[in-house]
């Protein structure tokens, strides 16, 4: 429990000072020191089982299923990493509250600053690789928070960003490689992996698992060639450098290589490529450093040659080297965060951290001088401070390697010399070009020392740096012993942590280290002209380009597929559904059924062949509109008879009358388009889409047929068996869609309700704007028929009207049992409503009928809804219907439902919407032609012409008769 | 009689399919009302096929016609009417809105190749006016 907690305690803390920054900054950065404190504390309280050899575990099942468990563990390494993590970072705290100026947010600062802290403490103290996983992408997110986070600089943005990108992806390549690793080591717990070297050296997958998770080490430890991130970000304030370069961050990939040391360590592909890695970044690494007039800059190559060396310790492969590695992890740690510190007392004092306007601070600013002295000399190597000794055991491993197994080989001691030798050489710059030389009088600022809250973190790890190369067995001895005895996993090899071996081969290289490193400075001005000689990759220039290109590609694969083009979506979309579909079928085959087929009546056929003839007959002249309207009922009313012979009848009804409605509104709505379709579309164009039409007629007959022919078994047996006996029915549809599956219903009336209100206000506006415009400048491109409203059809459609409805009510009160219902009546009276607005005008129906439609849907939902909420009363779920039986003198006994009057909502519903649509739509038409609104029924009222004949249907005339 | 109803539906889907990658709205509209008769029909068609057995339980029948396939299509035609009215609207809006009934809301530039760059170059100067989202107004 209290390992997770020191996991969790930074992540729940990071809202506390985003808080605290209100009581002030002294507050803010308090409460962040206090949450960093708990944590190190709790950490400590376990170290002395940790050093008595006991590996401290929290186990918590997540997702087993997955291998995804909150397991954590502490041994060695993990304390010595979760140790420097959390204290650098009290130290970087106390700095930051004195180094952030005023105006620069810090409650934001602090709170990522814990964010960052309690994804590196989640990443060194998890056991489970994936959760491992989630705590290193997490870090690489939160890292691009604190290097962005001056994000009004530009460079901050780009560095922030380089970094993500960088990091980002090789968090991909780990993914995939520690998933391997988990596959084949057969557990996704680092303490099972580091038990199982054999199983994994072994299996095929090996190198594959090794090249993935060494991408992701080596892109986090900015190992060369993706070191080029690292000096970018150092366009972060300069705590966040100090803490991301020194301890965390790109300590990340050194501590992955050396946690899974154990498991991936002592193959030849390891050997070379981490090694080889290690070595080349080590050197040049150093030798950018040397050239770099930038404070930070410097600092950050001597980062990224620091880490290839241990990189290169680890890579070794022997228990030695990797001892060696962890010692000079450790050392790093130290004198690198003091550096770091320095450099940003500096710029915050002199007002610059360019080297060429440094010199001579050693005056001004003696404190600082001191440990800048102490910390670089470290770095350098240089006797009696820690780095010597771990640079020693460095160089002792190296004298003792040999590539391509040549016995003897000095080649990689060479090498390592050369680095040990710029090392050497960028470190006395940093004491000789910055601090010694004579007094200058142009720094920007008057230098002098800062205030003791920033030099005190410093401070503290200088001391250390000092005690660790004077006294090192009491102050890291028993931490190294335990923490590389982690990483090696078995006994540890003999060393000796004092400053002097004797005459070994380490000591001969040092002293040339030594020696050359300070000549080279000594014709630092020649080694420039030297360097300018030869062509150098920009990295910033070249990742710059790589982002370029690729944005260009994807701009151009997204452009080849969203031009602006409704078609070319549209094409696309079908070819990837056809395409999706098609290979599925193909990849298995026979899969079409058995079953016996009905047999084909001639009919059939022949429907068959009429709907044929008006597909394509549509498909063929669709750009003659109205003839293609006409073709469209066609094969309506073909599939509306292929449901009755089917046994449908309900659906046969519904879509004759949909058909009706259809029909008209889409006449309504073509008087105003172009009547006809210009001929546009490329032969290309043409061939592709028929393609595509035809590979979806076949694709869809060979799935239907199919499904048609392969055998079958039902829900619906339990719709049959409890429509009556439940729903109080026979029509089984019908009681579906009122009772079974009424919410269903219920819900599609509302959006049939939406669709008419939609309409509403799309016909509405329309008389505004552009739109407006041009129905008003709108000229009728049809002839039209002298007869307005004609004679027959208005006094056919009278005596229609009571016939039509009186069949509405009778489907309406039949559809329980027999076929019809709510919907299909709501559609057949809507049609003798229409043909009301047909004969006579929309406005003059419209005044006579004195419906509002919109009211109409709303009571239909309404009514719809009240009979659901009615069954709350009787303490039934929604929807639950009821019926009874009641016997009335004279009538006999009759049935009632409440679903009938659910299905009285469905009738409203659609009646509304239908009415609705259909009349904005007519009344749009009617201001475009600028008609009138007619004042009789007819064109010719009868009774105005001397005639009897006339005058007789006159009075006939309903609408006459008023 | 169900291969003929397969190929029915696959008949409907063609001419659909082919109608809804043409350029102009009106077009369009037809292949989705051909499409929705495909698409009810296929539903409709994943209960089997039955001939006079309507699923209205009575004394003389032994077995119905799959019901619930039916209800479903029921409601999928009044929904598709709902469906076909909104987009009949939508698009007769936008021709009076922009005076085009071209899918992409403008007429094209050139007819042979509307709206097509070759070198995959985005040219927002020549790109149609209307295309996007916040465009559609002349």
């Amino acid at each position: 429990m209290q390992l997770a907690l020191i996991v969790l305690l930074p992540f729940i803390g990071a809202v506390l000072p985003a808080l605290m920054i209100r009581a002030g900054r002294n507050a803010c950065a308090t409460t962040t020191f206090a949450v960093t404190l708990t944590a190190l504390l709790i950490l400590l309280s376990l170290a002395p089982r940790v050093f008595a050899g006991e590996v401290v575990q929290y186990r918590l099942e997540w997702l087993p299923s997955l291998g995804l468990d909150v397991n954590f563990f502490v041994d060695g390494y993990g304390l010595l990493f979760a140790g420097l993590i959390l204290f650098i970072g009290l130290l970087i705290i106390t700095y930051a509250r004195y180094y952030l100026a005023k105006e620069d947010p810090m409650g934001r600062f602090m709170a990522y600053l814990l964010l960052f802290q309690g994804a590196m403490v989640g990443v060194v103290l998890s056991d489970n690789i994936l959760l491992l996983l989630i705590f290193w992408e997490l870090t690489s997110l939160t890292s691009f928070l604190l290097i962005g986070y001056w994000s009004h600089l530009p460079e901050g943005r780009q560095g922030a960003r380089m970094a993500l990108v960088v990091t980002g992806s090789g968090g991909l390549s780990l993914i995939g490689g520690m998933l391997i690793l988990g596959q084949i080591a057969g557990s996704y717990d680092i303490s099972v992996i580091i038990t199982r070297a054999e199983v994994i050296q072994q299996s095929p997958y090996y190198i594959p698992a090794l090249l993935l998770i060494l991408g992701g080490c080596f892109t986090k430890s900015a190992q060369f060639p993706f070191h080029f991130w690292l000096p970018h970000a150092m366009a972060a304030p300069t705590p966040v450098s100090a803490y991301l370069h020194s301890a965390t961050m790109v300590k990340a990939g050194i501590f992955l290589l050396g946690r899974l040391w154990p498991a991936l360590a002592g193959t030849d592909a390891w050997f070379y490529i981490v090694t080889t890695t290690g070595l080349a970044t080590m050197v040049i690494g150093a030798w950018i450093a040397l050239f770099k007039d930038d404070l930070k800059g410097l600092l950050a190559h001597s980062t990224v040659s620091h880490l290839g060396l241990v990189t290169f310790l680890f890579g070794i492969g022997t228990p030695f080297a990797a001892m060696a590695g962890v010692f000079h992890i450790i050392n790093h740690a130290a004198f690198k965060a003091a550096l770091f510190m320095n450099a940003g007392i500096i710029d915050h004092e002199a007002g610059t951290r360019d080297i060429r306007q440094l010199g001579g601070l050693v005056h001004l600013m003696p404190i600082s001088a001191t440990m800048a002295f102490i910390a670089a000399l470290s770095m350098a190597g240089i006797p009696p401070f820690g780095g010597f000794m771990s640079k020693e055991f460095m160089l002792e491993a190296a004298a003792h390697t040999a590539w391509f197994g040549l016995g003897f080989d000095p080649a990689v001691g060479l090498v390592a010399t050369i680095g040990a030798l710029f090392s050497v050489a960028y470190s006395l710059r940093y004491i000789g070009h910055v601090y010694l030389g004579p007094k200058r009088d142009d720094y920007p600022h008057a230098p002098h020392d800062p205030p003791f809250g920033m030099w005190a973190p410093p401070a503290v790890l200088v001391a250390m740096v000092v005690l660790i190369g004077l006294v090192p067995n009491p102050v890291v001895g028993p931490l190294l012993a335990t923490s590389a005895a982690a990483v090696i996993g078995g006994e540890l090899p003999y060393y000796s942590l004092s400053l002097w071996h004797g005459l070994t081969p380490a000591l001969f290289m040092s002293i040339v280290a030594v020696i050359g490193g300070y000549l080279l400075l000594t014709r630092h001005t020649a080694a420039i002209v030297f360097r300018a000689r030869f062509w150098r990759p920009e990295a910033k220039e070249l990742f710059e380009a790589a982002v370029a290109a690729s944005i260009g590609w994807a701009r151009r694969g997204t452009w080849a597929l969203q031009n602006g083009s409704l078609q070319r979506y549209l094409a696309a979309l079908t070819g990837m559904a056809l395409l999706g579909g098609f290979v599925t079928y193909l990849a298995a085959p026979g899969s079409l059924g058995s079953e016996p087929m009905l047999p084909v009546p001639a009919l059939a056929l022949v429907a068959w062949l009429m709907l044929a003839a008006a597909c394509g007959a549509v498909v063929f002249r669709h750009r003659q509109r109205l003839f293609t309207l006409v073709l469209v009922g066609v094969i309506g009313v073909i599939v509306s008879l292929g449901f009755l012979y089917l046994s449908a009848p309900d659906l046969a009804l519904t879509q004759i009358s949909v058909e009706v409605v259809s029909v008209v509104l889409l006449l309504l709505a073509l008087n105003f388009l172009p009547k006809t379709t210009p001929v546009e579309s490329p032969l290309p164009r043409k061939a592709r889409d028929a393609v595509l039409a035809v590979f979806a007629g076949i694709g869809v007959t060979t799935a239907v047929y199919a499904v048609l022919t392969r055998d079958f078994s039902s829900i619906s047996e339990f719709h049959l068996a409890n429509a009556y006996k439940g729903g109080g029915g026979t029509n089984v549809v019908n009681i579906i869609l009122v009772d079974f599956r009424g919410l269903d219903t219920f819900g599609e009336i509302i959006v049939l309700g939406i669709a008419a209100l939609c309409i509403v206000a799309l016909l509405d506006t329309a008389m505004q704007g552009a739109s407006g415009r041009r129905i008003a400048n709108w000229q009728v491109d049809m002839k039209r028929s002298a007869d307005r409203h004609p004679l027959l059809l208005v006094v056919g459609t009278r005596v229609m009207l009571a016939f039509a409805l009186a069949v509405g009510a009778y489907i309406f009160l039949r559809g329980h049992n027999e076929p019809g219902g709510g919907f299909i009546a709501g559609l057949v009276v809507s049609i003798a409503l229409i043909m009301q607005y047909m004969a006579s005008g929309f406005a003059w129906a419209q005044r006579r009928a004195g419906l509002d439609y919109h009211a109409v849907i709303g009571w239909g939902v309404i009514v719809a809804g009240l009979t659901g909420v009615g069954s709350w009363l009787f303490d039934y779920p929604f929807l639950t219907s009821w019926f009874d039986y009641i016997t009335l003198p004279i009538v006999g006994t009759f049935e009632v439902a409440s679903a009938i009057a659910f299905d009285l909502g469905v009738f409203l519903c659609v009646v509304g919407s239908v009415m609705l649509a259909l009349a904005r739509l007519s009344r749009v038409g009617r201001i475009a032609e600028h008609l009138e609104v007619a004042e009789g029924a007819m064109d010719v009222d009868p009774r105005d012409v001397p005639n009897g004949a006339a005058a007789a249907i006159a009075a006939a005339s309903p609408a006459a008769a008023k | 009689m169900e291969l003929l109803v397969a190929s029915a539906i696959g008949l409907l889907f063609a001419a659909g399919t082919y109608l809804l990658l043409r350029g102009r709205t009106f077009p369009v509209v037809i292949g989705l009302t051909l499409l929705a008769y495909g698409v009810n029909a296929l539903i409709f068609a994943m209960g089997r096929l039955h001939t006079d057995r309507p699923p209205v339980l009575s004394l003389e029948l032994e077995s119905y016609a799959d019901p619930l396939p039916q209800a479903l299509v029921l409601t999928a035609i009044v929904i598709a009417f709902g469906m076909t009215a909104f987009v009949v609207v939508l698009i007769l809006r936008s021709f009076l809105e922009v005076g085009s009934d071209h899918v992409d809301g403008s007429e094209p530039h050139d007819p042979a190749t509307p709206h097509h760059y070759p070198d995959g170059s985005a040219r927002p100067a020549d790109r149609p006016e209307g295309v996007g989202i916040g465009g559609g107004r002349s």
